[in-house]
């Protein structure tokens, strides 16, 4: 760690986000800063990677224009709810193009009346949700769960990303079961797993997992679990042991 | 109650408990004085006709189901989760396990999530996109196989599940030949396949298509007119597009409402859209129209299976990029399959630089830009859906997998409700639901 505090270029202590460090990897949004390697954090460190400061990014929001159909998608989805007297800014926080996808981030408060948007306008017709992935972004204070779900249009053959995050301390984002009912027991191994309270869901119990069960384990600060085996004589540690190098 | 359910006893492995059940008795008289027929029936996780762990909570009326509900997580191995602790490579062996009987479906919806987020889906070379959508076709044969076997024997068709075993059991051996293995093969890995097809597999692919023709036929003789098996398919496992739309159904189930919704024609993957082949569909809405487009589908997965065989070209099935692709291939030792001696030569005798390579990308596995994305294949089920997340380590930060067999089971109570008890079991079986993909 001793020359992490070095005097030539930027201080990765001080300003992680300095664009001339070599962890740094291109534009978007900061959700970690990763320090060290190998998943060690105590013990000496011979090999100077402990000193590797890395932030972590998502891409960030796209400017118009999107592109192809996006834009379309995007027009049709801001008139419709204006028209119902919804500012579009207030209800989409952000739309991110990347990798030939389009995602719409939502603010929670507004996802229902948006997903009912997309379902039924004509323009739109987001018929089929096909359910809702979570991810849990631990070190994105306030936004840390976020709920992903896709949207399949088959009558003008589309596909979009709806996103919506909420935070640990307050893990509620409203359930789009009234809108799509297929979400029920997406919504409900979401809970399981991620302990996002999808509110007005009908049924919103555990699904996996035993009813009795604590915790929600595909959190990040759940541990995988495992024990050490071993083999050929060689103590071989539990897989969330393992050197990591993410 | 009785009052002592759970009794003491001494053993040279410590206390050990008997536990009782509760006081059947009770439980009868209790029955016997309510003064209708409803009672709840549970049927499974260990009914033979549920399709592994699928547990039915079904209440009755005399013969009729009032209401109907599943109970599953029985499978539930926390594959999501393990995934997040291996590299991107690692995670096929591991989702090839979830549905295990579409192995070749999840890989490549999972393999091409991780080509969308590593930006390579154009350098995927064309032997290895034939390949798998060979394999993905013989799965789906294989697949339809089981289903319309197992369909069958709950009806009391045995004959079926022998001639569905039977023919299944050609394309394993295809399987076997290829990847090793009848099942988990892992064998489709990011940026292409773990190695390429041995030789013979071409022949014994021929010969299986040449014997397959012959025996498709005999399930329309067997099946398709036979009225005892219509009599209880038809106008059974009813759901219109409505619901299905609703219900997020996708598949079979929704070709049968008449919608010719394919991602294979729609949103086509692996080149798909320059292969000849059909998407047959019914309007019936019901477990027989189910059946038919099943058979129909196999009879497409062959002429699919035919044209990959014709474009067969040699070539390499792994991208150029040697920060992604496996550094070794294969190859038949004295002492098993393992890294091919002309590999272990090379990184262990002339080329450090080598070995440095080889032991990075093994342990370490490769970097994965950060981002999402999400690749759908059209699994025999339905869409298969892979929702990947990286964080730009060399360990999925997320993978989701929206499995077709878990939404359409949502479906089994609009199927059911009203109807027979015995029809419940058509109703499931024409679902066609897999309780490893369904619990994952």
């Amino acid at each position: 760690m001793s020359d992490a505090n070095g005097t030539n270029g930027a201080d990765p202590e001080q300003d992680p986000g300095a664009s001339n460090l070599p962890g740094q990897r291109g534009e978007g949004e900061e959700i970690r800063v990763q320090r060290g390697m190998f998943g060690a954090n105590n013990g000496g460190d011979t090999s100077g990677y402990g000193g590797l400061v890395r932030s972590v990014r998502l891409p960030g929001a796209t400017n118009r224009p999107y592109g192809g159909w996006f834009d379309e998608v995007a027009d049709e989805l801001e008139g419709a709810l204006e028209e119902q007297g919804l500012l579009p800014d207030n209800a989409i926080e952000k739309t991110i193009v990347d990798r030939g996808e389009l995602t719409f981030h939502i603010e929670r408060e507004h996802l229902l009346r948006v997903a009912r948007t997309l379902r039924d306008d004509p323009a739109l017709r987001f018929e089929l949700c096909t359910g809702v992935s979570a991810v849990h972004y631990l070190h994105d204070k306030g936004r840390e769960l976020h709920a992903v779900y896709h949207l399949r249009s088959i009558t003008h053959n589309r596909l979009i990303r709806l996103e919506v995050s909420a935070p640990d301390s307050d893990p509620h984002i409203p359930s789009l079961v009234p809108v799509y009912p297929t979400n029920d027991w997406h919504e409900r191994e979401t809970y399981d797993f991620f302990g996002i309270v999808f509110d007005g869901h009908p049924a919103l119990t555990r699904i996996m997992m035993p009813d009795d069960w604590q915790g929600h384990p595909q959190r990040k600060d759940y541990p995988l679990g495992g024990i050490a085996v071993e083999y050929k004589g060689a103590q071989i540690p539990a897989p969330d042991q393992r050197r990591s190098y993410s | 109650m009785s009052t002592s359910q759970a009794s003491p006893r001494e053993t040279t492995e410590g206390t050990v408990y008997t536990v009782t059940g509760g006081d059947w008795d009770e439980v009868v008289q209790s029955a016997a004085k309510a003064d209708d027929e409803r009672i709840i029936v549970n049927m499974g996780p260990q009914h033979p006709s549920t399709h592994g762990v699928l547990r039915l909570i079904l209440e009755i009326d005399g013969e009729t189901v009032t209401e109907a509900r599943c109970g599953i997580g029985y499978l539930h191995t926390g594959i999501e989760k393990n995934l997040e602790y291996r590299t991107w490579t690692q995670g096929t062996t591991f989702v090839t396990r979830m549905d295990y009987l579409t192995s070749f479906f999840n890989e490549t919806a999972y393999c091409l999530a991780v080509e969308k987020l590593l930006g390579v889906e154009d350098q995927i070379t064309e032997r290895a996109k034939i390949i798998r959508v060979l394999l993905m076709e013989l799965n789906r044969m294989s697949s339809h196989l089981v289903c319309i076997a197992t369909g069958g024997m709950e009806l009391g068709a045995t004959t079926i599940m022998i001639y569905g075993f039977r023919d299944r059991e050609m394309i394993l051996d295809i399987y076997e030949l290829i990847t090793g293995l009848r099942m988990n093969h892992a064998y489709i890995r990011p940026g292409g396949l773990a190695q390429d097809l041995p030789p013979g597999a071409v022949d014994q692919i021929r010969e299986f298509v040449k014997k397959m023709k012959k025996n498709l036929p005999e399930y329309d003789k067997l099946a398709t007119g036979n009225p005892i098996f219509k009599a209880r398919m038809q106008d059974v496992g009813y759901l219109d597009l409505a619901g299905c739309m609703a219900l997020g159904a996708t598949g079979p189930i929704l070709r049968s409402t008449g919608l010719p919704h394919d991602l294979r024609k729609s949103q086509p993957y692996c080149d798909y859209e320059t292969y000849d082949f059909d998407i047959p569909t019914a309007d019936t809405c019901d477990s027989y129209g189910r059946f038919l487009i099943r058979l129909e589908e196999m009879r497409q997965s062959l002429r699919i299976v035919e044209q990959c065989l014709d474009r067969l070209q040699p070539g390499p099935v792994m991208v150029a990029d040697k920060k992604i692709a496996w550094p070794a291939q294969l190859a038949l030792g004295p002492d098993g399959l393992g890294n091919s001696l002309d590999h272990i030569k090379q990184i262990m005798g002339t080329s450090m630089e080598a070995l440095i390579h080889h032991f990075k990308l093994v342990t370490e596995g490769f970097r994965v830009p950060p981002g999402q994305a999400y690749a759908a294949v059209e699994s025999p089920k339905g869409e298969l859906g892979v929702h990947a997340v990286s964080d730009g380590g060399t360990r999925p930060y997320r993978v989701h997998f929206r499995d077709p067999s878990f939404t359409n089971l949502q479906a089994m109570a609009a199927m059911c409700e009203g109807g027979q008890v015995a029809d419940v079991i058509v109703a499931v079986a024409s679902i066609d639901p897999v309780m490893g993909g369904v619990d994952r």
